[in-house]
């Protein structure tokens, strides 16, 4: 049953993504985007990461999405038709895709409980045994990001700080300066009074 | 389940390269940017189906569970999700001011103006 639920909503994903290649709408592209988002969160709950969906629903679908969209308000919602499909990118993308597959054929097969990522004394093994004893949470995905891995979480709050300043320097400082070259009368303005004293709106 | 062993991570190399052709193949800036949204979520994807454990429970310590899934790629990919969601509002707030200085978001036409600027 388990399965069946995983490979009917990658058959979902798969579908999303041709429609995202095909459609030139951007604004369907965004909301696809954001459905992508919603089902992989779906595929991460059957997975047992009920943290990592909480997180892909809440950042993936909900906050990204809004970000494309506060973007596109800014800029065109019609892609060109135009865009090289060459037939050079798609052999380089299926020669790419044709190695990775070749390379998963050396990888444990899905859910193996031996594979060497499950096994190993000190990650897995320690933190399922010992971080109740060590950090007293009951959540191991907690005590991992906060205690085991908190200087983890520490870079990644710097990440975040850092892409604020970022946003915040390129279009802050911009929005300056379209006051300077504001005609000086834009339309909605109070009327003004010009110099022999006729009253004139733009 | 045996012959199935390996098709999550088939379909996770079709995503990640359906989301590279939209990176390489479309001019428009913002389609790079849904492509590049594609290929991020199918790496998450990617770190979660090996961390899953047949017949394991969520990593939440419980008295009546046995078996877990490994919690530590949940862990690595929350970290993931955060910082892509980051990298992508810098991207969009770039496109935005290449919008105003270039009045258009289409890498030829871009491409084509500062010739242009150059030339002149």
């Amino acid at each position: 049953m388990e399965l069946l639920v995983t490979l009917v909503l990658l058959t979902f994903l798969v579908a999303i993504v041709i429609g995202i290649i095909v459609l030139r709408d951007l604004l369907a592209g965004v909301i696809l985007l954001g459905l992508y988002s919603l089902i992989a969160a779906g595929i991460f709950v059957v997975m047992d990461a009920v943290d990592v969906a909480f997180t892909e629903a809440a950042v993936g679908a909900g906050i990204s999405t809004i970000l494309f969209l506060g973007a596109m308000s800014f800029t065109r919602h019609e892609q060109k038709p135009r865009g090289h499909d060459s037939l050079v990118t798609l052999v380089f993308v299926v020669i790419t895709g044709a190695l990775l597959i070749y390379g998963t054929f050396d990888m444990p097969h899905y859910g193996s409980a031996d594979s060497p990522a499950q096994t190993h004394p000190q990650l897995a093994q320690h933190f399922i045994h010992k971080s109740i004893n060590e950090t007293g949470m009951p959540n191991i995905v907690t005590s991992v990001l906060a205690s085991y891995r908190g200087y983890d979480t520490l870079g990644e709050v710097v990440v975040v700080f850092t892409a604020g300043i970022a946003v915040l320097s390129i279009l802050g400082l911009v929005r300056r300066r379209p006051e300077e070259e504001a005609p000086e009368d834009a339309p909605g303005d109070l009327p003004t009074i010009t110099q022999d004293g006729s009253e004139h709106n733009v | 389940m045996q012959i199935l062993g390996l098709y999550n991570y088939w379909i996770v190399i079709v995503l990640m390269m359906a989301g590279l052709y939209i990176m390489i193949a479309r001019y428009n800036l913002i389609k790079k940017m849904i492509g590049l949204g594609v290929f991020q979520t199918s790496i998450f994807y990617l770190y979660i189906s090996m961390g899953k454990v047949t017949g394991g429970s969520a990593p939440i310590l419980d008295d009546n569970v046995t078996q877990y899934s490994n919690p530590l790629p949940h862990v690595l990919i929350l970290t993931a999700i955060v910082v892509g969601v980051a990298t992508t509002a810098v991207a969009l707030a770039l496109i935005v001011r290449i919008h105003e200085e270039y009045n258009t978001i289409e890498e030829d036409e871009i491409k084509a103006i500062e010739a242009a600027e150059h030339d002149s």
